[in-house]
Formats: C-alpha cells, structure tokens, sequence
C-alpha cells in the first residue's frame, strides 16, 4: 500500500466510484457552506455598525433618565429612591424572545413586554390602566412631584427599551460570530483537508488501476509468446518427427530392395526421390 | 453553545431584566419597572462606594448571569463592570445578554467597554 495522506480503500473500480461520489459531495457541502459564511458576514457586517450607533443612542438617552430623576428627587424628596426600593415586588416590565433565523442559524430577539400590575400592588384593580393610577397605588407614601416621578419613568422606559434592543443586536452579535468562526472551520476543513484527501486516494486508485491494467497487458503478451513458441517448437519436433520415420521407413524398402538383386545406385536415387517428393529437408539423408 | 441559545428558544418564556449599578441608575431602571423580588431574591444589586465590596458585585454577577435561569438581560455600570473587568470581559455567552451601561457618577468610556472592543476590532480588522 502506497497510500500516504489518502483515505484507506482497496483500489478497485467499486472504490473509484464511491470516492467519486463523495468527492462531490464534499465539494457541493464546500460551495453550499461558503454561501452561508457569505450570508452571515453580510448580516455581521452590517450588525457591527448598528450596534456602535445604538450604543451611543443608548447613552444619550440614559443620561436624560438620570437628569429627569434628579429632577423627581428634588420634587419628592430624597426618601424617593426608598420608597421605590422597598415597593418591589413582581417586575411588570419584562423581556419576551422570538428566534430569528438567518441562513440556518437562530437567532433570539429580545422584545418587551409590559406586565399588567399585581393585584396586591394596585389595590384590587388589575386592570393596571395607565401609568398615573399604577404610579399612585405603588407610590402613595410619596405625596409630591408625582409628575416629576412620572416623567423620570416614562424617561427611563424609553431608555430600557433602547437597551433592550441593543441587547437583541448584541445576543445577534455574538451568536452569529460564533456561527461565523464555526462555519469558517467547517468550510477550511472541507477545502484543505477534505477533498485534497479524496483527490489523493482517487489519483492513487487511478495509478493503481492502470498500473493493473499495464500488469495484465504484459501477463496476456508473455503468454501469447510462450504459446506461439511452444507452437512452433511442437511443429518443429513434428515435422522432424515425421522426416526421421520417412527415413527409416525408405530404409527398410532399400534392404527389400537389394534383397531382391535389383541393383543399381541411380534407380535406387530415383526411388528415393519419388518417395520424397520435393520436401527439400528429406533430400540430404 | 448551542444549549445556551435554545435556552431561550424551545418555549416561550418571559425573562426578567437585572440591573447592577449605583443608586440613581438603579431606582431609575426600578421605577420603570423591571425590579423583582418574587421568591426572596432581589434581581439588582446597589453598588455603594465604600461599603460594596468587589467580590459582591462578582457574586451578583454571577447569580445573574449563571444560577438564576430567569434572567434575559443584565445591564451593569461601567464603573461597576471596570470592578471586576475579568469576568466581563470572559462572559461570551449569548444568553442572558449582558450590557454596559454609562454610570452616573463617572463619564461613559466607550472603549472600556468589552463588546465595543470587540465590535471596534471586528471592524477595524476588516476595513484595513
């Protein structure tokens, strides 16, 4: 076995066809990955961009939250944020996801979702109808600047929801970098290691084949040359075969022959000759 | 890593919002009305100068971002994230999401900021 980096295969016409196969299989698995790595980069692309904006969007709006509640502490009072810590109880703000899918891969979107208050917070309204009522049932210790507090909320809901959907950009950011390093590695697998793999066994499996071909050609000539040989040689042996009973058979007719008294080299030659006819190997004898 | 994607996938789920972070930054984000403390657990963390200690915040971190599994996004300070930069910078993990946020007390540096470092590498790396 010569195979050296190649996939371990007997060399046959069977083996040539199944790599055949996978080899293009791999190939269409290549070109179909390299769209996809394709279609993420775009998306990435333009994510990366998004996110630096809305980043700095996300500040912007922060910074009018805070200034719009130092605005409600100095309306309130300084026992506002107190009051807000200890009235905690159930989030009625939360985040719900959807799965988005882009070339395969999913992605989750953050949204939110706004939750109708408590029973035990609203006083047995669970209706929760607009921020003002919700405000007064949660707040009521407070008693001033309930517009300042209202408008600190409204302030920081604005932001939340800026940041809620910088989340889903970052959540999209991430998830599609690690689908991105993933598919890179699939697609380089498949160009550097994958297919170089089959193309060697397929060229080894070729060489071999005609190599047995070429193997085969020789076996078939040898014995082609050894046969015709033999042939001849059995010829010879036949032809020399049937001269030496000819001889001897002429031989015993020559003893008949002087047995008789009919003496006389030049008709014994004539015999001999008329025996022989004119096959050129009997005339020396 | 696909385990923590479909965490949040397979049934629809509402996910709470945490918030750690000074007192202004964090009664703001509660009055908006994110806060909870259904089952005993509170999900933000006030950062006070002096009296948090750097191994609060990590904990708090920690249980926002790995042991509560009910947690969606999780905002935090950049003054507060800079405390304990190592485990921001090593959270990769798609959910729950986690921002930096500018805090009140200190300007906002955007390149503090762990997934702007990358986000500005990404694309310096591919415009060069």
């Amino acid at each position: 076995m010569s195979q050296r980096g190649g996939v371990p295969v007997v060399p046959s016409r069977m083996a040539l066809t199944q790599i055949k196969a996978r080899l293009g299989g791999a190939r269409r698995g290549h070109a179909m990955l390299k769209k996809k790595a394709d279609a993420l980069l775009v998306r990435f692309r333009g994510l990366l961009r998004q996110i630096l904006e809305l980043k700095e969007a996300c500040a912007v709006k922060l910074r009018e939250a805070l200034f719009a509640l130092t605005a409600a502490k100095y309306a309130a009072g300084e026992d506002l944020k107190h009051v807000i810590q200890e009235s905690v109880h159930r989030a009625t703000l939360r985040v719900s996801t959807t799965a988005e899918n882009v070339a395969g891969v999913q992605i989750p979107c953050f949204e939110c979702r706004q939750r109708a208050e408590t029973p035990s917070l609203a006083e047995g309204d669970t209706g929760g109808e607009g921020h003002g009522r919700a405000l007064h049932t949660t707040y009521a210790g407070l008693g001033k600047g309930g517009q300042q507090v209202a408008a600190s909320r409204e302030a920081f809901r604005a932001a939340l929801d800026a940041y809620v959907r910088l989340a889903s950009l970052q959540t999209s950011f991430i998830v599609l970098d690690e689908a991105i390093k993933i598919t890179n590695r699939r697609v380089n697998a498949l160009e550097n290691v994958v297919i170089p793999r089959f193309e060697e066994t397929l060229a080894y499996i070729v060489s071999e084949l005609d190599e047995q071909e070429r193997e085969e050609f020789f076996r078939l000539k040898l014995v082609q040359n050894r046969k015709k040989r033999e042939l001849e040689k059995r010829d010879a042996q036949a032809a020399a075969e049937r001269a030496r009973r000819a001889v001897q058979a002429f031989a015993a007719f020559d003893a008949a022959a002087f047995g008789d008294g009919c003496s006389g080299g030049s008709e014994r030659l004539g015999l001999l000759e008329q025996a022989a006819g004119h096959d050129p190997e009997l005339l020396p004898l | 890593m696909s385990a923590t994607i479909s965490r949040g996938l397979d049934r629809p789920h509402e996910w709470l919002m945490a918030v750690i972070g000074d007192e202004d930054t964090v009664t703001g984000f509660l009055l908006a009305g994110i806060g909870d403390a259904s089952g005993g657990a509170h999900n933000f963390l006030v950062v006070r100068r002096g009296s948090t200690s750097d191994e609060d915040i990590a904990d708090a971190f920690r249980r926002f971002t790995a042991a509560r599994a009910d947690v969606g996004i999780v905002l935090i300070t950049q003054s507060a994230a800079n405390r304990i930069r190592h485990l921001v910078s090593e959270y990769r993990q798609a959910m729950p999401a986690v921002l930096e946020i500018p805090s009140k007390d200190e300007p906002y540096d955007a390149a503090q900021d762990s997934t702007l470092q990358r986000v500005r590498a990404l694309l310096g790396i591919r415009e060069r």
